[in-house]
């Protein structure tokens, strides 16, 4: 190539990349056979596919506890989030395979580890007012995440998170009537609410990302309406509808410098451990492993099942061809 | 001897179809919900299946949990052609100076009334 025809190459991408830039400034949704940056591509396959992951391995840690529910309301109620859980992470699988990325391609990123998914779901569920506390903040932080993402600029995105925010609401509900039944219940029992809000109070409040210094992707993601709100904005959001619901059911959040600041408008609070949250995100947490094993094993495991539909369905369509002649 | 050389042919012949059915992967199908009835099918997704009958069960666990549906329709992806967007101009554009196909183009006296 000439030099003067790398610089009309160049331009020519140039100028497309500026009416790809106006048009998400007009609102216009990207579909996905139009023309995009690379990096767009690049960008969106990683939120999406960490954003499905994190579906997925989410269903293990109240998987655990679908055996063990006290009652036949709860057992359904469970269950039923869990399998939403699964249906979220297809309908984002799809939306994300639309960008020319395979289900196998993605299914090894996560089970290879390159690829990231929700830090929280590293952390272990072990009583039952778990199951109240995950359902009320860590849904209750997801659907804070989530709702401004319904209008995203790509448009399999945004529609599969119009479905996941539309089905979302009743898990957080879910979770909060669990925990107010603990609350109206034996000393144990409220303990145990207690003792669930206090170990997952600050795990929640780090699911909504790094602070606004720290995150790389802010910037870029802002622009292509892939993030509305900047972390710490979401995360005072969460605060500030979460406090009231904590009080209202006679439970206290775990954090001494959680205070009403009057001139804000809004709760003012402790110190986040960011350490902890880095720990986690690199592989530390008390239960990467477990889920990684859980996960990779199901698949593992799950192996022959789909060679045997697959070679199920070659062999009726084969005698399917085999009577038309 | 010969037995033994049988034995590993097996074997390598073993691996091979594994190798051949694990790299085989489910189809994907495109999903068509209609709400009710009186609407018309709506893409609502898309998902992964053996075959048809099983993209059509699974399309009811994805997309129907909710009775978001009264009939599915399903059909693989690889059979729908799609018209490219880089060619919308040449597609779409002759549609666009032909205002004589709109009522608006057709001038009236003010006195006709429901026209």
């Amino acid at each position: 190539m000439s030099e003067e025809q790398i610089n009309l190459e160049a331009e020519r991408s140039r100028s497309l990349e500026e009416q790809f830039e106006a048009r998400i400034v007009r609102d216009e949704k990207i579909e996905a056979k139009d023309w995009m940056p690379e990096k767009y591509r690049k960008t969106h396959i990683r939120q999406m596919s960490q954003h499905a992951h994190s579906e997925i391995v989410g269903m293990l840690p109240e998987g655990n506890w679908i055996t063990r529910a006290p009652s036949l309301r709860r057992k359904v109620a469970l269950l039923a989030k869990v399998q939403d859980e699964a249906g979220h992470g297809l309908y984002l699988y799809s939306a994300c395979e639309t960008l020319g990325i395979s289900r196998d391609e993605l299914y090894e990123q996560l089970h290879s580890g390159k690829a990231k998914y929700s830090s929280i779901f590293n952390y272990p569920t072990v009583t039952w007012a778990d199951m109240g506390a995950v359902g009320w903040l860590v849904d209750g932080a997801a659907i804070i995440n989530q709702v401004p993402l319904c209008n995203t600029s790509y448009g399999p995105y945004a529609r599969a998170m119009v479905r996941v925010c539309k089905e979302e609401s009743f898990h957080q509900r879910q979770g909060y009537e669990i925990m107010i039944k603990l609350t109206n219940g034996t000393p144990e029992q409220k303990e145990m609410a207690q003792d669930a809000l206090n170990r997952w109070w600050w795990p929640s409040l780090m699911m909504l990302g790094p602070t606004d210094a720290e995150s790389i992707h802010t910037e870029q993601s802002m622009k292509w309406k892939l993030k509305r709100k900047s972390n710490d904005d979401l995360r005072q959001q969460f605060i500030d509808q979460t406090v009231p619901q904590a009080e209202l059911i006679g439970l206290t959040i775990p954090d001494p410098d959680l205070k009403w600041n009057e001139e804000r408008g809004s709760y003012d609070f402790g110190e986040i451990d960011w350490e902890e949250f880095w720990q986690v995100v690199k592989g530390h947490g008390p239960c990467n492993k477990e889920r990684m094993k859980a996960r990779v094993g199901a698949w593992e495991r799950g192996e022959w099942v789909r060679d045997a539909a697959m070679a199920h369905a070659e062999k009726q369509q084969e005698r399917k061809e085999k009577q038309a002649v | 001897m010969k037995l033994k050389s049988k034995k590993v042919q097996l074997q390598v012949r073993f691996q091979f179809n594994k190798k051949i059915m694990a790299t085989k992967n489910w189809p994907l199908w495109e999903v068509f919900v209609r709400s009710k009835n009186g609407l018309e099918h709506r893409h609502f997704g898309s998902l992964h299946a053996a075959d048809a009958e099983m993209a059509l069960e699974n399309a009811r666990d994805v997309y129907t949990r909710r009775n978001e549906g009264v009939s599915i329709w399903v059909v693989e992806s690889k059979n729908i052609t799609a018209s490219n967007p880089e060619h919308n101009g040449e597609m779409f554009e002759p549609a666009q100076d032909k205002v004589y196909r709109h009522p608006t183009f057709y001038e009236l006296p003010d006195e006709v009334k429901y026209m």
